[in-house]
């Protein structure tokens, strides 16, 4: 049973098509990339994921229940968290507020025993701390750890922000193009972390990336959008060779492509 | 500690002794993970040691065998190097940062079957260089994040090892305590193979006698107490390192700790505030021009308040140099400049329980020394090389003079060859280098150690160390200069990062310098001057200005015939990944040397500009190519 089925999924923005029947299945334990030019579609899928948008057509379900129409704080409850293109952080907060923020969901006890910080909303707020540091040690970002966020540089916020998504614990983690503007170390880094966190700790992972080389080396499944439509799908090596996604851009003179061909060689 | 030395005469039976003098009621380590201080007592140190020990044995390390030791400070390594030492074998360490060339010579010179490897990254390194290393036999690694996925025959988990040596000491116990008791004090302790400023590192092997007969005579003069606290950050490869960790904490019993990560070191130095520090130069440099970069960051209030009290402290301080006794006046002057200013100031650097600190490892700048002594921190400096098992000289209280590195430890003998050369005497020589009886023969020539160095006494029986002997250089008119003694000084600069004086059998001397890029950086904002890179911004014309600025002012402190005709400004830093400095950041003179030949040609030919095609190594093996002008002042 796949962690996540996509089925004819439908959007549209008055006019425009943005998705216009896509289906995909992630598998469990899976890291699945989506690719495709910019206005494919790629993120109006996560956003369709993660419940902001509200498809028109076809359903999306989790672990076999259907989430499509869902509220998205409760989509972050059925263990489902995602970073985001433009970076989604307190900025004015410290790295280690962000985190324990992102652990809110699992704070029970309520504001004002939080605030006194007595008995069971302290032993709550200690264990909390422990799964924080638990992630600040896995992505080994102990050194700026009182730091506030928008003191840092962009490739440690990025990283933060991923630190932030994992506080939840999430089955499924979406990364909307976590390399993005990235120098190469960076890349080789964050390329690490994703396939640590798919290994040691058998998180699933649905990630967007434009740099090709990231994806053909840590995706296992790679599926291809183009104009709303879903054009190809399969292991990397067979995409790179697809005539369809080849054909897709043919005449644009890309790189894109031309790192695609390739790649396939 | 004398007493100490002579009934428990090795690692294993101090550490043995503390376990039971302690117990449980004695934090031996501690190490910060998890955003927390974790202890470990001396009784939980041993067990750790114990199991290790019994474990490796178990895996078949022998009496004599090697066993290679690479990563950050954590107790793992400690408890490895006493571990090997219980079992009858011998440890040394790597530094971390090395190439992979440098780490597969020293693992297969050293004859290592066993490699203790901290993570993923170090092991990494070591299966990659496998095929070179047909040695050895098994890699332990302490951190088992990311190792999940290897599926490898040698490689094994450090708890792993651990179980095993539980299952032995169920099998046979008292087996440990019996091999402890039969090591005696001139088995081999250690191989510390020295960084080298030339070509390969040699392995200087030292005995127990070696190590500990010099920390028992070095706390004659500079006591540590069983209730310090130290930090631990410098390379455990590194014998000044080695003494403070391993031999005066097991004798003393004093409390090690270990930084949760190397970049947090000046903030866990903080939350510990250590009784006592060794560091090399370079650290005491940072902290001096970090705080001169936060001053100028400062409130104007704060800022009036700094340059009142600097003076008032360097007036101090000079006044004991001079071993004098202040006046009253001046007294409370540097009173009340202690209350506004200096003790706040040493306790953002971690400094304010400070008893005895020291420096050593190379030549540190007057001006740093009298900047710590101003603020009330008691730094003293040492001198001495890995061969006599760390330190050989050491100021004593109430007598520092900070061109000199004080006075020999008892028990030492120091004479000057007639050649200048520092030679000396002492039970911590060591036996010798690891399979290289020449070069042996060559520095325990006569029965001296010869150090290289080049120094002379003072009246009044103080060690003055200049330099390198083959380092002290000559102009072509015979104007002898050490290179080093004015770099130590345009390093106090907080713009200068690193810089290389030449001048040998040439007419006048130059600089290549190398910007403090943050410190420079925060400048450059500061006057709206904007730049991308490291290079950008050493090649803009007003950071040569600042920069002459700064060469100017010490120009203007030495003699007439040593000053700096001419600079120029490096368009990269300075790297130990690119063997242009030692891992402990000394210039290879001759390397660099070689290395920006037309540069250095460049200057001395007279010319203004100097154009640059060049290719830069990263730590990973890729490449880039830089492409520049560099241009050429004149002072």
């Amino acid at each position: 049973m796949p962690l996540l089925r996509i089925v004819d999924l439908h959007l549209a923005f008055g006019g425009v098509k943005a998705i216009n029947g896509v289906s995909i299945e992630v598998g469990r334990g899976r890291i699945h990339a989506i690719i495709g030019p910019n206005g494919a579609g790629k993120t109006s899928v996560f956003n369709c994921i993660s419940c902001v948008y509200r498809p028109q057509g076809g359903a999306i379900y989790f672990e076999d229940r259907k989430i499509t129409g869902m509220k998205p704080h409760r989509i972050a409850r059925l263990g489902i968290a995602r970073t985001f293109q433009n970076i989604a952080l307190f900025h004015h907060m410290t790295v280690l507020d962000n985190l324990m923020l992102g652990r809110h969901l699992f704070l029970k006890r309520g504001a004002f025993l939080g605030g006194i910080h007595i008995g069971p909303a302290r032993g709550e707020e200690i264990e909390n701390r422990k799964a924080v540091e638990d992630i600040i040690d896995f992505l080994g970002i102990e050194n700026i750890r009182k730091k506030p966020v928008g003191t840092l540089p962009y490739g440690l916020r990025k990283r933060v922000e991923l630190a932030r998504a994992l506080a939840l614990k999430p089955k499924l983690l979406l990364l909307d193009e976590p390399m993005a503007g990235m120098n190469l170390e960076e890349k080789e880094d964050m390329a690490r972390f994703i396939l640590d966190i798919n290994e040691e700790w058998g998180v699933t992972i649905l990630l967007i990336e434009h740099d090709l080389g990231v994806v053909m080396d840590i995706s296992h499944r790679v599926s291809v959008l183009d104009f709303g439509v879903k054009i190809s799908e399969g292991e990397p090596a067979q995409v790179a060779n697809d005539p369809h996604v080849i054909r897709a851009y043919i005449g644009e003179e890309d790189d894109f492509l031309r790192e695609l061909e390739g790649r396939g060689n | 500690m004398k007493e100490v030395f002579a009934r428990y005469d090795t690692f294993p039976k101090l550490l043995l002794r503390n376990a039971e003098r302690f117990g449980d009621r004695k934090v031996a380590m501690r190490e910060k993970e998890f955003g927390i201080w974790q202890s470990f007592t001396w009784k939980e140190y041993h067990e750790h040691v114990k199991r290790f020990s019994l474990g490796l044995s178990s895996l078949g390390l022998a009496r004599g065998d090697k066993v290679a030791i690479i990563g950050d400070n954590r107790p793992e390594w400690v408890w490895a190097e006493v571990a090997a030492q219980a079992a009858g074998a011998v440890p040394l360490g790597l530094y971390q940062d090395s190439t992979l060339k440098e780490v597969a010579y020293v693992i297969d010179h050293s004859d290592s079957t066993f490699v203790v490897a901290e993570d993923q990254e170090q092991v990494d390194k070591i299966l990659d260089i496998r095929d070179q290393l047909p040695k050895v036999r098994y890699i332990v690694y302490t951190d088992p994040r990311g190792m999940r996925g290897y599926d490898d025959p040698q490689l094994i988990d450090f708890k792993e090892v651990e179980e095993l040596g539980r299952e032995v000491e169920r099998r046979e116990p008292g087996r440990y305590e019996q091999q402890v008791g039969a090591s005696g004090s001139e088995d081999l302790a250690l191989i510390c193979y020295t960084s080298g400023t030339t070509g390969f590192p040699k392995g200087a092997i030292l005995s127990f006698r070696n190590l500990l007969t010099m920390a028992v005579n070095l706390m004659e003069v500079d006591p540590k107490r069983e209730t310090d606290e130290f930090v631990s950050f410098l390379p455990l490869a590194w014998i000044g390192e080695q003494m403070m960790c391993l031999s005066s904490a097991l004798l003393t019993g004093f409390t090690v700790n270990f930084p949760e990560k190397p970049e947090t070191v000046q903030e866990n130095i903080r939350e510990i505030g250590p009784n006592i520090m060794f560091s090399p130069p370079r650290i005491w440099e940072n902290m001096t021009s970090n705080v001169q970069v936060k001053v100028m960051d400062a409130s104007w209030l704060k800022r009036k308040m700094y340059e009142w009290a600097l003076p008032v402290g360097y007036e101090y301080a000079d006044t004991l140099f001079r071993k004098e006794k202040p006046d009253s006046l001046l007294q409370w002057k540097h009173r009340l400049a202690y209350y506004l200013v200096f003790r706040a100031l040493k306790d953002r650097l971690g400094l304010l329980r400070i008893r005895t600190a020291s420096t050593g490892g190379a030549a540190l700048g007057p001006d740093v020394f009298k900047f710590f002594t101003a603020m009330g921190v008691n730094l003293k400096q040492i001198y001495g090389q890995t061969e006599i098992s760390g330190i050989s000289c050491i100021h004593r209280e109430g007598d520092i003079n900070f061109d000199s590195v004080g006075k020999p430890i008892p028990e030492t003998e120091i004479t000057i060859s007639e050649a200048g050369e520092i030679l000396s005497r002492s039970p911590s020589v060591f036996l010798g280098y690891y399979k290289n009886a020449e070069e042996t023969e060559n520095t325990l020539a006569g029965g001296w150690l010869h150090s290289g160095d080049a120094g002379y006494f003072t009246e009044d029986g103080h060690l003055v160390v200049i330099d390198r002997v083959k380092d002290v250089m000559h102009l072509t008119d015979g104007t002898g200069f050490s290179p080093q003694f004015i770099e130590n000084k345009l390093k106090f600069s907080p713009y200068i990062k690193e810089c290389v004086c030449l001048g040998n059998a040439r007419d006048f001397l130059a600089s290549m310098i190398c910007i403090d890029y943050p410190n420079v950086g925060k400048w450059a904002e500061g006057r709206r001057i904007s730049y991308t890179t490291y290079t950008d911004l050493a090649g803009k014309p007003q950071v040569l200005e600042l920069l002459a600025k700064e060469v100017e002012k010490v120009n203007a402190t030495l003699p007439e015939s040593t000053r700096i005709r001419r600079i120029v400004l490096l368009y990269k830093e300075l790297d130990a990944d690119d063997d242009e400095l030692t891992r402990t950041r000394k210039v290879r003179r001759s390397f660099v040397g070689e290395r920006y030949r037309h540069v250095i040609e460049g200057m001395y030919a007279g010319a203004t500009s100097i154009p640059v095609d060049a290719v830069i190594k990263y730590q990973d093996g890729k490449t880039s190519q830089i492409r520049t002008t560099l241009a050429v002042h004149d002072l």
